[in-house]
């Protein structure tokens, strides 16, 4: 199973992405668990200067804007 | 440079749709064909040039120089520079503050990054291209850069570590100076363009609406209000209308810049240049919605002290524009 991680504090972008990622998941029957980072603190953490980002398996992806659907099927693939 | 899109406004207004260029409706409409095509078309050129520049010169390869080199004294300068190639999205605000400090980057020079970001970006640049030409968009962009390195400058001066929240003191304490170069991706321009155009799409649908609506108040006003009308309100003299403008501006959200196309109209009809630029600058500079968030690395004292000082030096940018033009 797969651990995607959402880092982003609550900004309209953070939240799309969420939206994607998640459908993506359910419209392919992918095995993960989604979680949203809000905490300023632990978004830190991965040293990103940006948000939204897509962290698969503790492994920075995309950082600082929306990924279209296809993108994160790419990633999860 | 624009005269081949007047042409067609002219042609469809008045040739197509055969109104008379005397009528109100028939003049409104003109200049809101024509502000909708040359605008849009700015957008998007500006807004891509700027993808692929931030493509090949991302936020992290500017903190890492800012991070690594010594600059004697030229640092605020740089991040000030640097503030007008990068895309500012104030939700990556605290991230990008936090980084910064983090890598040993002076409070000052942070903020000098911060608030030129936003206040010279791509959107602004597009509009006030379209409403005011090359000449004036050029002088905006220095007046940016300058007040960006001025108020850094002063707010470094001002010791200010000490009204950051605990946690950020504590982050700035372990900072430490990057000893690595950044590492560039080495995709080829054809394998970064999708994402820098679908970037540049989903930045110009956000601000769309906004700027359509603003052009088309702009084109009822142009067509309905008398040349020089706000001339006897707010002309040079009156000394209260720049920091009028600029404290009715500050609270709004960059978004708003779809009003912006209203502010060309203002001037067209007697308010003095400076006094709009206070006002554009208020408009994108800061924002409500961005003190909230800085809320999370600052006391209120510190942001308080922030967007006093750019206020400050936007009124100050506002007289001294009304001063020269």
């Amino acid at each position: 199973m797969k651990t995607i991680k959402i880092l982003g504090t609550g900004c309209p972008k953070c939240k799309a992405m969420e939206t994607t990622v998640r459908e993506v998941i359910q419209e392919n029957n992918i095995n993960a668990e989604v979680i949203k980072v809000d905490d300023i603190m632990a978004i830190m953490e991965y040293n990103v200067l940006s948000t939204p980002v897509l962290v698969i398996d503790e492994a920075i992806k995309i950082k600082g804007r929306v990924p279209s659907k296809s993108e994160v099927e790419e990633l999860l693939k | 440079m624009f005269d081949w899109l007047q042409n067609i406004a002219d042609w469809l207004v008045y040739d197509t749709i055969g109104l008379s260029s005397e009528e109100h409706l028939a003049q409104a409409l003109n200049f809101f064909i024509y502000d909708a095509i040359k605008i849009i078309l700015l957008l998007f050129i500006i807004i891509f040039l700027m993808g692929i520049i931030n493509s090949y010169f991302p936020v992290e390869k500017v903190r890492n120089y800012l991070s690594r080199k010594k600059l004697y004294g030229l640092e605020y300068l740089m991040a000030s520079l640097f503030g007008v190639v990068t895309p500012f999205c104030s939700c990556s605000s605290v991230p990008l503050f936090i980084g910064f400090v983090k890598g040993g980057i002076p409070l000052g020079v942070t903020f000098s990054f911060l608030i030129t970001s936003p206040l010279v970006n791509e959107v602004a640049i597009a509009l006030f291209f379209g409403m005011f030409g090359l000449k004036i968009t050029i002088i905006y962009i220095i007046s940016g850069v300058i007040l960006g390195t001025f108020s850094g400058l002063l707010l470094e001066k001002l010791k200010l570590e000490r009204f950051l929240t605990p946690w950020v003191q504590n982050v700035i304490k372990n900072a430490e100076r990057e000893s690595e170069e950044f590492k560039q991706g080495n995709e080829t321009f054809k394998q970064r363009l999708p994402v820098i155009w679908k970037e540049a799409m989903n930045i110009i649908k956000g601000i769309l609406p906004y700027v359509v609506v603003g052009i088309a108040i702009g084109g009822l006003m142009h067509g309905y209000i008398p040349e020089g009308f706000f001339e006897q309100y707010m002309g040079k003299e009156n000394w209260f209308a720049v920091p009028a403008a600029t404290i009715l501006a500050v609270p709004m959200y960059s978004n708003a810049s779809g009003i912006l196309p209203v502010v060309e109209v203002l001037v067209a009809k007697g308010i003095p240049l400076g006094t709009a630029i206070a006002f554009m600058m208020g408009v994108v500079g800061l924002s409500f919605p961005e003190a909230m968030l800085l809320k999370k690395v600052m006391t209120w004292k510190l942001i308080g002290i922030f967007f006093g000082i750019v206020t400050l030096c936007i009124i100050l940018s506002g007289y001294i524009f009304n001063l020269i033009f």
